[in-house]
């Protein structure tokens, strides 16, 4: 219980200096860029689009900084994050959350695969150590570690798009000529737009998992109750799933929470060099566009989902493992 | 952390190897992978010192025809702008290389300072160190690195080197704090707070020194993290773009769609070459891993004689 009180405590925190950030970049950068940003736009966005930035970034009030802080910590809480300037008069939380599921389909899934797959070769690779799979996979993958996210994507579209004459499509989620909606077809076009960015990130996060795993294992293969387990005849299969596995798991889980902020950041340019529709797109288009306030609601959107996915796998880690749990 | 027993026999020959060859170039050359980083790293190394081995063009602006395919004087064939890749490539090494050494070694200077006295301090200091830390850690960098270079206008390298540093310190900080931690009540350091030492000189001359194949693990592990994401940055042009880097030569190459008007090479070049100055560096940092821990190096010679 204590434990699950100090990780909710960590996520308050964790979330409320992101805020602090988010706050403070714009208005204490040097050279205001508030204020460069407004005379950038004047003339060019309609006078509604202007004061609603000019509302965002406090400008027009004499309020002092602690008042706009306060007032921007409770709007921020409440879902307002004003109006943007690319989809005026949209609210930027309603473009968010067009991106929201997009992102959380390819690289959450993916992620969670990545996860599941790494964490079983580097099972069998820390069990059979000197078999194929430990002897050929650490140095691949210590390669694929070091790769940039969004080149693995332009090479996958130059083989497998034009290579083979479109047979994957490499750009955007979907085909805009089909209906959207849950029919065949549509979803069908979905997923084949979701494989090559999808396997851009497996193909790099995945080596993560497997060497973290590896060491786990052959570190719990010292351990005193796998000798016993031995001793005792039980077949090697079940010590490598229900011994080994199970307790090699238990850091790798913390390591998940630990790592989906780097998994996060490179799915960001996946999903730039294929255009597709999710929050990482969107926030570099908002970049592109000078489009404030929805870039600061996209920041802080992806800090959220990322604190949320690491409050789960923190209460997954202490259900699973007790020591969590009775440990002060 | 649980004191963990090898009960592998260990061939008699590696023992004495650790203990002659105690020196890092021996301990290199001993590795395969280790080897492997230190060659490639050695390459980069002289491209981005004296750039003119490699190539005759002496400006990787030069403009030549446009478009040229691979062929004679043009190893890799030129740009949309006429630019020779090849030698924007050998050129590009400078800045890659200087931003993720540079980037690299303050970030391990941070962790180190962060790490280290959360360990020695303790109490509500190490909490809030910690803590500090552990928000860093999982607040996702990448998005934080994007809306500080939009509001600074990007093209700044002070500014892409500063937020590469302020998002790059944490996991070194956890990994070094912990190594402290198990270090703070050994006999040596408490036999220094009796002679009557001072914190500073303690932790400097007693602690750093022990710490150092982790500390060197730490910067590659930095550096690598910081060419990756300066990569990035000037992938999506929020880098200096009129610099010569290979983050910007792949700006270019996706902005004029090199890869749909046949210019892989403008696109894999570049890439190719952060992969290997990464994998460099990667390389090096599981070397020292399993130099400095023994658990996890390969068996093959034990399996070998069986």
């Amino acid at each position: 219980m204590r434990f699950i009180l100090r990780r909710l405590g960590f996520f308050v925190v964790t979330l409320w200096v992101a805020l602090t950030v988010n706050f403070f970049v714009p208005r204490l950068m040097p050279g205001n860029p508030a204020e460069a940003m407004m005379a950038r736009y004047k003339g060019r966005v309609n006078p509604e689009a202007l004061k609603a930035l000019e509302v965002a970034f406090g400008l027009d009030t004499q309020k002092p900084l602690l008042v706009q802080y306060v007032e921007y910590l409770g709007n921020t809480l409440t879902g307002h994050f004003g109006i943007s300037l690319t989809f005026f008069p949209t609210q930027v939380g309603k473009v968010v959350l067009q991106a929201l599921p997009w992102t959380l389909g390819l690289v959450g899934l993916t992620t969670v695969i990545a996860f599941v797959v790494g964490t079983l070769i580097g099972t069998i690779g820390g069990w059979r150590r000197n078999g194929i799979v430990d002897s050929i996979l650490p140095p691949v993958f210590v390669i694929t570690s070091a790769l940039p996210y969004f080149w693995v994507g332009l090479i996958l579209i130059l083989v497998f798009s034009l290579g083979t004459n479109g047979a994957l499509p490499n750009d955007g989620g979907y085909d805009p000529i089909l209906d959207a909606g849950w029919n065949g077809a549509f979803i069908v076009d979905v997923l084949k737009h979701a494989v090559l960015p999808s396997v851009s990130i497996l193909l790099i996060s995945i080596g993560g998992w497997i060497l973290t795993m590896r060491n786990n294992v052959v570190t719990t293969l010292a351990e005193d109750y796998i000798t016993m387990a031995r001793a005792k005849g039980i077949p090697d299969r079940k010590i490598m799933i229900h011994y080994a596995a199970r307790n090699a798991v238990l850091p790798n889980l913390s390591g998940f929470a630990m790592s989906l902020g780097f998994v996060v950041s490179g799915s960001i340019l996946v999903e730039y060099t294929f255009n597709y529709p999710g929050v990482g797109y969107m926030l570099l288009s908002a970049v592109n566009n000078q489009d404030y306030p929805l870039m600061q609601a996209l920041f802080v959107l992806i800090t959220v989902t990322v604190l949320v996915a690491v409050l789960i796998s923190d209460f997954l880690t202490a259900w699973l493992d007790p020591r969590v749990r009775t440990a002060s | 952390m649980s004191s963990v027993s090898v009960a592998t026999p260990v061939d008699p020959a590696l023992p004495t190897r650790a203990r002659t060859g105690s020196g890092i170039v021996r301990a290199i050359l001993g590795n395969p992978k280790a080897l492997v980083g230190a060659v490639l790293l050695l390459v980069f190394v002289v491209a981005a010192v004296v750039p003119q081995v490699f190539t005759t063009i002496h400006n990787p602006n030069q403009r030549f025809e446009l478009m040229l395919p691979p062929g004679p004087g043009h190893p890799l064939g030129t740009t949309a702008f006429g630019q020779d890749i090849w030698s924007q490539l050998v050129y590009g090494t400078r800045l890659s290389l200087f931003v993720a050494v540079v980037a690299g070694a303050l970030a391990s200077v941070l962790s180190v300072i962060v790490g280290v006295s959360a360990a020695y301090l303790g109490g509500w200091a190490d909490d809030l160190l910690s803590l500090l830390t552990d928000v860093f850690l999982v607040i996702p960098a990448f998005p934080l690195i994007i809306v500080i270079a939009a509001y600074a206008g990007g093209g700044n390298m002070a500014v892409v080197i500063g937020v590469l540093v302020l998002t790059g310190w944490s996991y070194g900080a956890r990994q070094l704090r912990a190594q402290a931690m198990s270090l703070r009540n050994r006999d040596f350091l408490e036999s220094a707070r009796v002679r009557g030492e001072r914190s500073s000189y303690i932790i400097i001359f007693e602690m750093l020194p022990t710490m150092v194949s982790l500390i060197a693990a730490n910067f590659l592990g930095a550096a690598l993290y910081a060419l990756l994401t300066a990569a990035g940055l000037q992938f999506i042009g929020l880098g200096n773009s009129s610099s010569v880097s290979w983050g910007t030569m792949l700006h270019w190459a996706q902005s004029n769609e090199a890869l749909q008007t046949g210019q892989q090479w403008w696109v894999i070049a570049p890439g190719l070459c952060i992969a290997l100055l990464g994998a460099s560096f990667a390389l090096l940092n599981y070397a020292f891993d399993e130099i400095s821990n023994p658990a996890l190096r390969p068996v093959r010679r034990r399996r070998g004689r069986a």
